[in-house]
Parts: C-alpha cells; sequence; structure tokens
C-alpha cells in the first residue's frame, strides 16, 4: 500500500516537473479525445435506435436488431459482394502491376530516363479522384472523347464505357491501376535497390542470365515486401477505392459500382438512417480486421514472413 | 549489368525501352487530350480520334470559367483551408511530437499507446460526421481544418525522427536556461527542417485535394472549395454555370470545352509545383516504409 502510493506520489512528482513538457502534450491530447475517441463511443449508435432529436445517450437501445436487418437487406448483400468483387480484381489485376513496374523501370540502363518515367508515374497521384473522374469522364465519352470517336469513325458503336454495366468495372479496374501503379512501385524499388550486389556479381560468375537474376535473386529478396504489402491489402479488401466510384459511379451503373463505403454514404447522411449506416460501417471494419488477421496467419505458416 | 553484349538482353532493352515509353504517353495522353478539348473552340467542331492539336486555338473556355464567381469563391476557400490548415496542422504536430521523443515526459509509454489506438481504430463515417455536428462547426471552415488537424502518421514519422536528434541538445539547452518551449521552437524544428518540409508538403497537397469533408460539412455555397465547385461543374452538371449557358446560347458554347477548362483551371497549381515537390514526398515514403 505503501509502496504504491509512493510511486504513486513518484509520478505526480513527474508531472509537476515536467509540466512544460506535458503542456505541449495536452492540445494533442484534447484533439484525440474531441475528434477520435469521442466518436469512437459514437458507435454505440448502431445498437440504438438513433433519433437526432435525443441525442446518442437518450435513444433507445435496440441490441443487434440493426445487424438482423443489415443481414436480410438485399441492397446491402448486394453493395457486400459488388465490394468484395472490386476488390479482388483491383488485388488479382492491380497487385502484380507495381511489382513489374518496378522489376522493368530497374532493368533501364539510364539513370535519366529512369527518372523521366517515375516522374510522370507519380503523378496522377497528386491530384485528387474530383480532377481524375473529370478527366477520365471527358476522355472516355461515346461522343466526344478519343475512344469513342474513332470506334465511331470505324463504324461501331461508341461504348460508353462509364454508363455500361458491363464495361464500369474493368474500367475501373484500369483506371486505378493507372492511377496508382507508379506510386505504389517506390517501395519496391526501395526493397529492390537494397539487395546486396554481391549477390549478383556471384551470379555473373556462375553465368546467370539477367533473367535468371530477376527469377532468382531479386524476386525472392523482394519478398518480405512483397507479402507485408499484400496483407495489408487485403485487410483493405472491404475498401473497394470510396473516392474513385464516388467519382465515377452513376444511376446506370449503380447495380455494379455500388460498394459498402457508397452504400454508408447515401443511407447514413442522404437518407439520414443514422444506426443502420453506423452498423455496416461497424461491421466492415470489423470484417477487415478479420481479413488482416487471417491473411496474416496464412502469410506466416506458408512463408515464414508477416507483420506480426 | 551482366551479359550487356548478348542479343536477347539488347532486345529486352529495346523493348523495355519502347514499353516504358508506351506507358508513360498513356499517363500522359488523358491529360493532353483534355487540355486540347479545353483550348478548343467548340464553333469549329469537336476533337476527334488521337488529335494533337485543338482544331481552332481559343481561350474563351478559360474566360467563361474565370467569368464565373463560384470558382473565384473555391480559390478563397481553398487557399484560407490550405494555408490555416497546414500552419495548424505543422504547429500541432511538431509541438506533439517533440513531447512524445523525450523520454521525460511523464508516462509515456501510457501515452504514446493512446496515440497509436487511434490509428487502428476509428468511429467510421457516420459517428464522426454526428460528432462534428454536435459540435456545432457545420458550415464552419474549422471543420475542414479540425477534425483531421494531426495525422498519427505524420506525428509518428516526426517523433522518430526528432529521437534520432542527440540528446545532449536539449540537455545543454536547459543547462543555458532555456524551457522546453524555446528548447522545441529554437532548437529542435530548425534541426528538423527536412522532415518539416516533406510533412508539411503532404498535408498541404492534401488540403488542396480534398472534397469529401467539404461535401458531408458544408452546405454554404460560398464556403464551397475549388475540388468541390469542381465536382459540380464536372460530375453533377448541375452547376448554375451550365444553366445559365444552356438557357442563354448553348450553340457556341461546348459544355465539353468549359468542364475541361475547369479541371485545368483547379489543377495548375499542382501541375506548377509537381515537379519540385515530388522528390520530398518519395523521401517521405521511404521514410515511414523504413520505420514500419
Amino acid at each position: 500500500m505503501n509502496k504504491q502510493n509512493d510511486s504513486l506520489r513518484f509520478q505526480l512528482q513527474q508531472y509537476l516537473i515536467h509540466w512544460d513538457l506535458f503542456l505541449l502534450f495536452i492540445p494533442l491530447l484534447l484533439y484525440l479525445i474531441i475528434f477520435h475517441y469521442k466518436p469512437m463511443f459514437g458507435i454505440v449508435i448502431a445498437f440504438k435506435d438513433f433519433k437526432l432529436t435525443y441525442g446518442v445517450w437518450d435513444s433507445e437501445w435496440v441490441g443487434l436488431s440493426n445487424f438482423t436487418k443489415l443481414m436480410r437487406t438485399p441492397s446491402f448483400i448486394r453493395v457486400f459482394f459488388n465490394t468484395i468483387k472490386i476488390s479482388l480484381l483491383r488485388i488479382i489485376f492491380g497487385f502484380p502491376m507495381p511489382i513489374l513496374f518496378a522489376l522493368l523501370l530497374n532493368e533501364l540502363h539510364s539513370a535519366r530516363y529512369k527518372k523521366v518515367v517515375q516522374t510522370i508515374s507519380y503523378l496522377p497521384h497528386f491530384l485528387s479522384w474530383v480532377i481524375l473522374g473529370g478527366i477520365f469522364i471527358s476522355f472516355l465519352s461515346p461522343t466526344n472523347g478519343p475512344i469513342g470517336s474513332i470506334m465511331s469513325s470505324m463504324g461501331l458503336t461508341p461504348i460508353y464505357f462509364l454508363g455500361n454495366k458491363n464495361w464500369f468495372v474493368p474500367t475501373l479496374i484500369i483506371t486505378g491501376i493507372w492511377q496508382s501503379v507508379g506510386w505504389n512501385s517506390i517501395i519496391y524499388l526501395a526493397a529492390i535497390s537494397g539487395v546486396s550486389q554481391e549477390l549478383y556479381e556471384a551470379a555473373e560468375i556462375d553465368g546467370a542470365t539477367r533473367f535468371q537474376n530477376v527469377i532468382y535473386i531479386t524476386i525472392p529478396s523482394i519478398m518480405p515486401t512483397v507479402t507485408i504489402m499484400f496483407i495489408l491489402g487485403m485487410g483493405g479488401i472491404l475498401n473497394a477505392g470510396f473516392d474513385q466510384i464516388f467519382n465515377l459511379y452513376n444511376e446506370a451503373v449503380m447495380s455494379v459500382a455500388d460498394i459498402i463505403d457508397t452504400y454508408v454514404y447515401r443511407r447514413g447522411l442522404v437518407e439520414m438512417d443514422y444506426s443502420f449506416s453506423t452498423a455496416v460501417g461497424l461491421f466492415k471494419n470489423v470484417v477487415g480486421f478479420a481479413f488482416v488477421l487471417a491473411t496474416n496467419a496464412f502469410a506466416r505458416r506458408f512463408s515464414e514472413y508477416g507483420l506480426w | 549489368m551482366v551479359n550487356k553484349n548478348n542479343i536477347g538482353s539488347r532486345i529486352f532493352d529495346l523493348c523495355n525501352i519502347v514499353m516504358m515509353f508506351t506507358f508513360c504517353l498513356s499517363i500522359l495522353y488523358p491529360f493532353w487530350n483534355v487540355l486540347m478539348v479545353s483550348l478548343n473552340d467548340p464553333s469549329a467542331g469537336n476533337l476527334t480520334g488521337l488529335s494533337l492539336l485543338p482544331k481552332k486555338f481559343t481561350l474563351e473556355n478559360y474566360k467563361n470559367v474565370l467569368s464565373y464567381p463560384e470558382i473565384w469563391n473555391g480559390y478563397r476557400e481553398t487557399i484560407i483551408r490550405t494555408v490555416f490548415g497546414t500552419c495548424a496542422t505543422m504547429l500541432f504536430t511538431t509541438t506533439s511530437a517533440y513531447a512524445l521523443a523525450q523520454h521525460d515526459l511523464p508516462n509515456r509509454k501510457f501515452w504514446t499507446v493512446i496515440v497509436l489506438i487511434p490509428m487502428f481504430f476509428s468511429g467510421g463515417l457516420i459517428p464522426s460526421y454526428l460528432n462534428v455536428k454536435s459540435l456545432g462547426l457545420i458550415d464552419s471552415r474549422m471543420s475542414l481544418i479540425l477534425p483531421g488537424l494531426v495525422s498519427i502518421y505524420n506525428l509518428i514519422i516526426m517523433r522518430n525522427y526528432i529521437m534520432t536528434l542527440p540528446k545532449e541538445l536539449r540537455e545543454s539547452a536547459w543547462i543555458d536556461g532555456s524551457n522546453e518551449f524555446t528548447t522545441c521552437f529554437r532548437i529542435i524544428i530548425p534541426l528538423s527542417v527536412p522532415i518539416l518540409a516533406t510533412v508539411s508538403l503532404w498535408t498541404l497537397v492534401g488540403h488542396w485535394n480534398a472534397w469529401f469533408d467539404a461535401i458531408i460539412y458544408i452546405n454554404d455555397a460560398n464556403k464551397m472549395p475549388l475540388q468541390v465547385v469542381l465536382r459540380r461543374i464536372v460530375m453533377e452538371g448541375s452547376s448554375q454555370m451550365l444553366n445559365q449557358i444552356k438557357a442563354e446560347d448553348f450553340g457556341s458554347i461546348y459544355p465539353t470545352a468549359i468542364k475541361n477548362a475547369s479541371i485545368y483551371i483547379c489543377t495548375i497549381p499542382i501541375l506548377c509545383v509537381y515537379p519540385f515537390i515530388q522528390k520530398y514526398f518519395v523521401k517521405g515514403i521511404l521514410i515511414g516504409s523504413l520505420k514500419g
């Protein structure tokens, strides 16, 4: 008891001695409480029937009924599968691209050309999806865009890439790769530049070709980075790219383009169904977290690399 | 590197160079096409195919867009949020990173965990929106600055950087009678310029490009930042400007050209600084990945 008191007194003394240091920390603490911890407790409205007039605390508890409602809502089931489908396509087609790009970039001999290619490839990352969306809406327009006009001059019916249910998702995946391939390759380029030069020298003595160097030295050496990026990618499987979809989708493609995040936005902030959409958001976070744990376990089992 | 003289290797090099060139063209061409349409006089006809130049050069589309007050309002709001937002973020991020970097901070481990938790768990869209609403920040410029004031990720990067500076700096400053505030602002901040440059550029470009927060928190048309104004013109097509054009003389002004000119009016500032700032961004991503 006495010992506990002493340690408490010691701690209090520390706050008195270093009050000025702690004072520098207080604004951050207030910020975290107001803008992060308070909304975290706001999640309770997923278990309530939230009414704006009553506020968070006085609204009625409804247990898990928002979650059972969610499982029985056909529109939610549709957006859930849309999200998974778009994310998986992004992983299958999009995940290898920056790796391939980094490997090819690494094979360029001219450092200057490499620099120019890199600088150009990073450009879309610096622009918002409002701007990129505007560019693609104009560029892919069936009437005014270059692709549309080429197709009609060849006597074909121009495809409305952003307004056709069959074409919307492939367009989404390709423009997504277009936007991120350069930026996402940075981390792999760093990993490649960290590979020991001695390995390549030893391989040269053994008469390895460039292709063999890539397959047997470079790729195995960057595998830890690839694994970590893959786990992080699987963790984001329920984030199918809100910014991009929100700026490209429209009524005509709603049935294939609507994802959990756009659904939460519309149900919550447009239709003001606060409790239900909070439940959807919570469900999404829990499932996403489970995906990280599962992928990590899987990666550790089969490749000895993992996040933890 | 290896077998440079091998024929197969040379063919590969050539293909690689051509492929990278094509890749760059595929990145740049949509930007170029949109630019050319915005510089084309619609009365001379639409651009067709892979046209490289406008049919009839004109700046009329830009004049039209610039004559509209919404755009100027948007510029003002974006500049306000970018300048004040970046300054506030840098002030709070550096001071708290300095405090968290010192072993003397009482209960440092505990407070570090408190700082890290929001990186992994968040309330989500609706609770955050209701929080801002309950604070009475709807339609206030503060709603675009305060909720994202400190990025935990940037805070940790900066704390790690400050921790690499020699401890003796703070000790000798203390002996010379300096308190924590003067040590932080006079000694630590001037020594952290490289990381400060990176983080402030991230914040700055982030503010310039931000749009979703304004969509949910701002209803007042006079406080819409540029990105939201652009979104209205390009995506919703419901802007007053287009309605006016439709009503007045739809024949001579071609909405796509107007849309494309608006896209460039919002993008030019970023395009101008991009070549100079991109290397700081790359540096930053590498610092983050090494520590994380």
